[in-house]
């Protein structure tokens, strides 16, 4: 007898079948709610801050909290790109510590090769990643657990089993791209604005971004309806790896040297600042302004911890578990009440 | 609109269309034609070759042999999008769009309208998003996502995708199934603007009042190959029916058929099953059935008629909305398989890979699975007794197997389906649901499959039978309940129990006054549209 129409049905009465007219108030609310939560969290915790610490709004502690947060914002673009297509990319951490080491080996021949190597290399394996992901269809945590691996040995090789720390030559337009500012405000906030700017267009208003949330809300719809499945995901694991890698350049610079032990589980704060950001992990829904705004609260709420001073650092990854935890219940909570209401 | 025997070139027409899977012969030469602007419905029972053939046409299965004509030249579609590029479009049974996008970008993912600097152009996207959908009677907010429309609406916006795409062709897989009355009038409505365009329609669908309504010509197919085409309207229900099972029934007449026994005829028993006013929406509509202890009882009805759905009802694998479910006299409270267990109902589900057996786990593991609670003391499992009971339920069903150790993805279909017997016998049910327990065994075990059940029955269980095999159906039960579209439409009593009597009763529209869901055509003559 007929299987299919069991589930049909079933999505059906769960929905109380019944056609609403368009999108209801509960559905709207919660939908603003996803998209916007972490940005009334962002301004609450900022205000209260503010107020009670003097030194919090300050240009110069923004603008060093701006540019700390520029690297893992970078990062985060091009997570949010993967995880809206309902993947995952883990590599990254590693991809932008070896683009870090790179670029400061590479800097002592040029500010372009400093920017280029990285670049080249974080490209090669995204591109290895999104080629595994798309045409062999394997499961992305693996491939990219696996790439993951992989680029933190490379990293180690390059740098001499970490024992190397190539420095950056002090002038070098290079060092300048990240250290310097214009109007107070760092290089690298403007180039990822710049660069966020440029994702949310290529977001919301091509088809290739169309095509990106098809395929993270629902793989075999997308393909039937004619978009090219394998090509949107090999190219959201190739920005993916392009931006982790330019990231880590561009902390190269901010530090002066290619320093072996960052980018350790940075992975994992850039899928926590997509998600805090109201992406859904299992895709199809998503923003990069929820991305940076993710980050943001990271950021904001290590810096807290850094003014409390009384607090151990350590905690501030306490703080951010909880804070994930907390979207994430929230995120499940709203998608069943949009479910049943 | 286009009359059925309007000499117009076939748009689409296939000729020896030939496909082989391991084993079976899906198609087998396969002549189909299809004319612009008509309605064609395509009918058959499960694995009649209906899904290949549509498979074939849209190009997700390739043909072993034949040759497939579009608009007069060949067509050798290698995807979906192939086909749909080409003109042929599908709708299927579930809304295949995505959920979380809204309607507009739904409509237009992958040709969305475009501004000078090549971006999309969401004021102009929206508007004719609107304009479009306005055609196919659905006004929404094209910017909400689509998932907050009801499946009506979102069967409407994929059809309107469908034909968006300039369609010459839509294939419609069972598009009904999941609506409700008066959608199902709007898309009747849609399906007739679309032929008037010259678009041709394939109409699959199980319920017989709506092909009646809808489509001009029929092609039946069965085991492959293809066994009658023709004009519907001169083809009378009983007819259809008795070709798509396979069936002679010139001899069929209609007096003293659905025959309602009432209240129960005197028997000694209280039933051990009652099942009263079962509801699942869209799928079983006020269902009730009674079975005594040794009695067999058959569930007829077509495909799509709510047997199994029945089935699972019963056994709590599908959510009610309501209805009421006792066995020898205490009412199941909570609704779940695992309290349905509980109570003594088994059901032996009609897949048996994808719901029944662990072909990994050993025949041993395989019985034991159900009944370890049962075996085991303080959580732990007794072996000896475990092997006490597989030894006993191997020997007493005849499990041919090496021994209990051999994995069961290695024994035949009968086998594989007493291991599964044997699995919900060892928890001591008193009822037994099973789902179609012969389908896919060879004639040797079914026949001792059959014996078993009568056995089983003989020792005092009440047993409903699903079988799309009418003499096993006949020969097998007591009574037989008649299910259409998810309601009780008649029910035949010891000598009425026949083939022929079933045949109508099947085929029966009219029916009890009531009892039909869909809006009913005026009887078995419906005209052509």
């Amino acid at each position: 007898m007929a299987r299919t129409p069991v589930t049909a049905a079933a999505v059906d009465v769960s929905r109380g079948g019944a056609a609403p007219a368009g999108a209801s108030g509960a559905e709207r609310i919660s939908a603003l709610a996803q998209r916007h939560g972490a940005l009334v969290v962002l301004v609450a915790v900022v205000l209260v801050t503010s107020l009670s610490f003097d030194t919090f709004f300050t240009g110069y502690n923004l603008n060093r909290l701006a540019v700390n947060a520029a690297f893992l914002a970078i990062v985060a673009l091009g997570m949010t790109f993967v995880i809206i297509t309902g993947g995952i990319d883990l590599s990254v951490g590693s991809v932008f510590a070896l683009g870090g080491v790179l670029a400061a080996w590479a800097s002592q021949y040029g500010t372009l090769p400093a920017l280029l190597v990285p670049v080249a290399a974080a490209g090669a394996i995204g591109l290895a990643n999104g080629l595994l992901v798309a045409r062999t269809r394997l499961a992305p945590f693996i491939v990219t657990l696996a790439s993951m691996l992989g680029a933190r040995g490379l990293m180690l090789a390059v740098s001499g089993e970490g024992n190397e720390t190539y420095l950056v030559p002090q002038g070098s337009a290079f060092l300048e791209l990240a250290q310097g500012g214009l109007f107070g405000i760092g290089y690298p906030v403007y180039l990822t604005l710049a660069l966020f700017g440029l994702g949310g267009l290529l977001l919301r208003r091509t088809g290739f971004g169309q095509s990106v949330y098809a395929v993270g809300g629902n793989e075999d719809a997308a393909a039937l309806m004619g978009v090219r499945v394998a090509r949107t995901k090999l190219t959201v694991y190739l920005m993916s790896g392009l931006l982790a890698g330019f990231a880590g350049a561009l902390n190269a610079a901010y530090l002066g040297s290619g320093v072996t032990i960052l980018g350790f589980a940075m992975e994992l704060d850039a899928i926590a600042a997509v998600v805090i950001g109201g992406t859904l992990l299992t895709g199809g829904l998503g923003y990069v302004s929820g991305s940076l705004v993710g980050v943001l609260l990271l950021k904001v709420i290590q810096n807290v911890i850094n003014l409390i001073g009384s607090l151990s650092s350590s905690y501030q990854q306490v703080v951010s578990g909880l804070f994930l935890i907390a979207v994430v219940v929230a995120q499940t909570y709203l998608s069943r009440r949009r479910r049943i209401g | 609109m286009t009359g059925p025997d309007a000499p117009l070139a076939p748009i689409l027409e296939t000729a020896g269309l030939t496909k082989r899977f391991p084993g079976v012969l899906a198609l087998d030469e396969v002549a189909f034609s299809l004319r612009p602007g008509e309605a064609h419905a395509l009918v058959g029972e499960n694995g009649a070759g209906k899904s290949t053939l549509i498979k074939v046409l849209t190009g997700v299965y390739r043909p072993d042999a034949g040759s497939l004509l579009f608009q007069g030249a060949p067509l050798r579609p290698a995807t979906p999008l192939d086909a749909q590029r080409a003109g042929i479009s599908t709708i299927y049974q579930e809304v295949n769009l995505v959920p979380l996008m809204s309607v507009a970008r739904n409509l237009y993912l992958g040709r969305e309208p475009k501004n000078r600097l090549g971006l999309i152009d969401f004021g102009r996207m929206h508007a004719e998003a609107e304009r479009t959908l306005r055609e196919y009677g659905v006004s929404v907010d094209v910017r909400a996502p689509l998932r907050t429309l009801g499946l009506g609406a979102q069967q409407m916006v994929a059809l309107a995708r469908a034909v968006d795409v300039d369609a010459r062709v839509v294939i419609m897989d069972e598009p009904t199934s999941s609506l409700e009355p008066r959608e199902v009038e709007t898309l009747f409505g849609v399906i007739g603007r679309l032929r008037e365009r010259g678009i041709a329609i394939v109409y699959v669908s199980h319920r017989l009042d709506e092909l009646y309504r809808v489509c001009d010509r029929v092609t039946v197919l069965r085991d492959g190959r293809v066994v009658h085409t023709g004009a519907l309207a001169e083809l009378p229900r009983l007819r259809l029916v008795a070709l798509m099972l396979g069936r002679e029934v010139e001899q069929v007449r209609r007096e003293g058929l659905t025959r309602f026994s009432g209240e129960r005829t005197a028997s000694a028993d209280e039933p051990v099953l009652v099942a009263e006013d079962l509801r699942v929406r869209h799928l079983v509509d006020g269902v009730t059935l009674r079975i005594r202890p040794g009695e067999i009882v058959g569930l007829g009805g077509l495909l799509g008629a709510g047997r199994t759905e029945t089935a699972k009802a019963i056994a709590g694998a599908l959510p009610l909305d309501g209805g009421r479910v006792s066995v020898a006299g205490v009412p199941l409270r909570r609704r779940s398989t695992a309290a349905a267990i509980r109570g003594g109902i088994s059901l032996l589900p009609e897949d048996r890979k994808a719901e029944g057996i662990v072909p990994g786990l050993s025949v041993r593991d395989n019985i034991a699975l159900a009944a370890l609670p049962r075996l085991s003391r303080f959580g732990l499992v007794s072996e000896r007794r475990v092997d006490r009971v597989v030894a006993t339920f191997m020997e007493r069903l005849r499990i041919k197997a090496a021994g209990p150790h051999q994995p069961v993805g290695e024994l035949s279909g009968g086998n594989q389906q007493k291991v599964l017997l044997a699995r919900w016998l060892a928890l001591h049910p008193k009822v037994l649901l099973l789902d179609e327990p012969t389908r896919g065994v060879d004639v040797g075990a079914k026949a001792e499959v059959q014996r078993l059940i009568d056995e089983l029955a003989a020792d005092g269980l009440g047993v409903l039978l699903i079988s799309s095999d009418l003499e096993e159906l006949i020969e097998g039960s007591e009574r037989v309940v008649v299910l259409k579209d998810g309601a009780v439409v008649g029910e035949l009593v010891g000598e009425d129990v026949t083939e022929d009597a079933l045949l109508a009763a099947i085929a029966d529209a009219a029916g009890p006054d009531g009892t039909a869901p869909v809006p009913a055509a005026p009887g078995g003559e419906a005209g052509s549209g």
